[in-house]
């Protein structure tokens, strides 16, 4: 073992260790740097008693001041509904048109329904509410049943064909081929078809004949649709389930029919009319 | 290794960790002394540290009239509203590259500086040194100069050694209040924010800031001072690779320094050579770095140039030419060494002196014109530019703004009647502090009207709109179109905006966007 060498112009011991010529010095740590860490370890002991620290089996230690960020967030949370109560009620009080005629309530609900939305909604209807084929896009102005504030809010409050609830919108397409020859499902599709100026449309005679019989009850002499009854307008450039021919047969033939449940009752009638509010401000709420 | 007359080994040998040879892990702080000094650079640091304490402290006091919708304070960081107030500037959160490239002049510029006449930042105009040469005015006006000071230091605790020491801290601890106290009033009206802080009805945060601001300027100026320099701040390792042998630094003159000693006459009555140096140690005394620059260039050395001062003064009192120590070149340095170097490698006075008792002419003097060299006039150029750049823009910009931010989710909405819908969020900046109406129009999108959301009605060409001052105004725009008369799925348009009655216009070129068949 040698002695431990020590650099000639700073007087300082190396450590040893030398890469191409250049030695390590061994220079002492400023004594200040010392007092710095005792500081942390205090500091450190301090906040393991203060705080919640050492995790044990199902929790951890929960320190003197019983302090856990679920619970902040839990009073952050009842501060807030506490705070947005007045305007809640409000909402409460007031139908859906005249939340929207004031600028400060619709901002409100507008947001509450956008969280909303995203939470409930966006599973079938879509984060941007496009829709899908079966579910309506929200954001067009075709409503099927109906896209005034109030439709809309018994829409979402009651639900479509939901069994649970007895003011549920309901309807149902019968299956015009148990009654209709093969021919005559294909003529009344090629008509269909020809409503809103699709490729393969045929506006044919007999066809038109078969839509007035068959149809035009529920769809309308022109198949402009009757939002009252929920049947969509077959005369235009959106389709629930069809986008071509193919697709209008396939719904003669044998209907699809969907399903919304009711959220009057599973959300506040506050939360309800806030959803109302922001389906309604998506750009084609009448 | 020896024999003794018992034939038994006797090992001239040190355990490594031998209690006496042993390094401390820890070293503490030498205590520094800095003594008094008068001359030039201590004049001149005087005047920086005036000039740097009341452009700090006054600052936020200056008024600047803007009108009615805007702060009447010169310069604020106004961040509940996201305004930076410049006297007659004034910055909005999206215009903060000002900010980058303020931050890259100053980068720059400190290049331009320390490559010029070295750490100058460091010595002159750094707040570390500022604050640290304001705590020892303290120190001296209470406790005396340097041997008074060393004297208290080492005396036992008596009633005056208390009342002294906590004078100077309670002064240092009221020097940081202010500090603190002065940095707040960057961050709101400042008359107000006193008022409510003398009151204890300020928020919570300024009293934080004046606590931790407080407590730094304490413990760095008054208790770490020369440590922050040493072992915190970065920017000494930074500098030693900015500096050249053109660079100007204090440098402590060997080629008519040495040999050094402390008996001239002696010396040279036995007829030994003596340089300049006395060694009197002036140099080592008013250092506020506790270093000796007659070591050469070294990390701790701020350059602030006392030891220039001290030297000057005591080579007045000799006669002899001032500049023992002086603001020098390396090259210049070289080129003297050159000279005072005889052909044993070792100085010579008589070689830098002539028979009059004069350098010599050939000796190479501090000379300001080194400072012009390409590297600083590169530097300076670069710096220039940005600034030149910046000034251009801030004096061009738009004070009337538009974002425009297309839907991505829908990305369009086919309407019944065939016609597309695309949803834009629209922002209206307003920069001005007066109300503005303004008119927004489409361009390049044929058959294109637009709706404003929340507006039930028929769509239309354009809108005239109210803005008001320095407000920004956030719209919900629908733009309707025929896909079959655009030009392609994503059809480019521009979305216009101009002031009614001024002349100010501006435009966002986005897109629409239709199914692809």
């Amino acid at each position: 073992m040698t002695e431990k060498e020590r650099d000639e112009i700073s007087g300082t011991e190396t450590t040893g260790h030398e890469w191409d010529g250049i030695k390590e010095l061994n220079t002492p740590l400023p004594r200040w740097w010392l007092w710095t860490f005792y500081g942390t370890i205090v500091w450190a002991l301090g906040y393991v008693i203060v705080y919640p620290a050492i995790p044990l089996i199902n929790s951890a230690t929960p320190g003197v001041l019983g302090y856990s960020s679920r619970a902040e967030l839990d009073q952050q949370v009842a501060m807030a509904a506490e705070a947005q109560a007045d305007t809640v009620a409000r909402i409460e009080e007031l139908d859906v048109a005249s939340i929207i005629g004031d600028e400060e309530l619709a901002r409100f609900a507008r947001a509450g329904g956008r969280s909303l939305f995203k939470n409930y909604c966006s599973q079938c209807h879509g984060s941007g509410a496009t829709g899908a084929p079966g579910y309506p896009n929200l954001n067009d102005d075709e409503w099927i049943w109906g896209g005034t504030p109030e439709a809309i809010y018994a829409t979402i409050a009651h639900g479509v064909r939901y069994e649970d609830d007895p003011e549920t919108r309901f309807n149902l397409m019968p299956a015009v081929s148990e009654y209709l020859s093969p021919e005559e499902v294909r003529e009344v599709s090629h008509y269909a078809a020809s409503l809103s100026g699709m490729a393969e449309g045929e506006a044919t005679a007999a066809g038109q004949q078969l839509f007035a019989e068959n149809c035009a009850a529920c769809h309308g002499e022109m198949g402009e649709g009757i939002a009252e009854m929920g049947a969509p307008a077959l005369n235009n450039a959106i389709g629930l389930y069809a986008e071509d021919y193919e697709g209008i047969l396939a719904q003669v033939q044998a209907p699809r029919h969907g399903v919304m449940p009711a959220w009057l009752g599973r959300m506040s009638e506050a939360s309800v009319k806030q959803l109302a509010v922001y389906v309604h401000s998506l750009g084609g709420g009448q | 290794m020896a024999l003794t007359g018992n034939e038994i080994h006797e090992f001239d040998i040190d355990p490594v960790n031998k209690a006496g040879s042993r390094q401390p892990l820890y070293a503490p702080r030498k205590k520094i002394f800095p003594k008094r000094v008068s001359g030039s650079f201590r004049r001149f640091k005087w005047l920086v540290m005036a000039i740097t304490l009341a452009i700090y402290y006054i600052t936020p006091w200056l008024r600047w009239d803007r009108g009615a919708y805007a702060p009447d304070q010169a310069v604020l960081v106004d961040m509940a509203n996201r305004r930076f107030y410049f006297f007659f500037i004034e910055i909005w959160p999206q215009e903060f590259y000002y900010v980058a490239g303020m931050l890259v002049m100053a980068g720059i510029g400190l290049f331009l500086v320390t490559s010029t006449v070295g750490r100058a930042w460091c010595g002159y105009t750094c707040p570390q040194t500022v604050w640290v040469d304001l705590f020892l005015v303290v120190e001296r006006a209470i406790e005396g100069d340097r041997n008074q000071r060393i004297k208290l230091d080492a005396a036992p605790w008596s009633a005056e050694k208390l009342v002294k020491r906590v004078s100077k801290h309670g002064i240092w601890l009221f020097i940081g209040v202010l500090t603190g106290g002065a940095w707040i009033f960057y961050f709101a009206d400042a008359p107000t924010l006193l008022n409510d802080f003398i009151r204890f009805e300020a928020p919570f945060v300024a009293y934080a800031t004046v606590a931790i601001l407080t407590a730094t300027t304490y413990t760095f100026g008054g208790l770490m001072r020369e440590q922050v320099c040493t072992y915190m701040c970065p920017w000494p390792r930074i500098q030693a690779a900015m500096l050249d042998e053109n660079s100007l630094t204090v440098t402590y003159n060997d080629w008519r320094g040495e040999p050094r000693t402390k008996h001239a006459k002696k010396a040279v009555t036995e007829g030994k050579p003596a340089g300049d140096c006395v060694d009197c140690n002036a140099c080592v005394a008013v250092c506020p770095m506790g270093i000796d620059i007659r070591d050469g260039q070294q990390l701790e050395c701020i350059t602030c140039a006392l030891c220039i001062d001290a030297c000057d003064n005591v080579m007045d009192k000799l006669g002899k030419e001032r500049g023992l120590i002086s603001y020098a070149t390396l090259n210049d340095y070289n080129a003297n060494m050159a000279i005072a170097m005889n052909d044993d490698a070792r100085i010579e006075p008589a070689r830098v002196r002539g028979g009059d008792g004069k350098l010599v002419g050939a000796i190479k003097q501090t000379n300001w014109r080194s400072i012009v060299r390409p590297r600083t006039l590169i530097y300076f150029g670069i710096w220039s530019l940005i600034g030149l750049g910046m000034l251009f823009i801030l004096f061009t910009r738009e004070r009337l703004d538009l974002n425009v931010l297309h839907d991505r989710n829908p990305l369009y909405v086919q309407l019944a009647d065939g016609s597309i819908r695309n949803g834009y969020d629209v922002k209206i900046l307003n920069m001005t502090p007066e109300a503005r109406l303004v008119e927004l129009t489409l361009e390049g999108l044929p058959g294109g009207s637009m709706r404003l959301a929340g507006q039930s009605g028929e769509t239309s060409q354009q809108f005239i709109l109210d803005v008001d001052p320095d407000k920004v105004l956030p719209l919900r725009l629908y733009v309707e179109a025929d896909p079959a008369q655009l030009s392609g799925p994503q059809h480019p348009f521009a979305i216009k905006v101009e002031d009614v009655l001024g002349d100010e216009s501006t435009k966002v070129d986005v897109r629409f966007e239709s199914p692809r068949e």
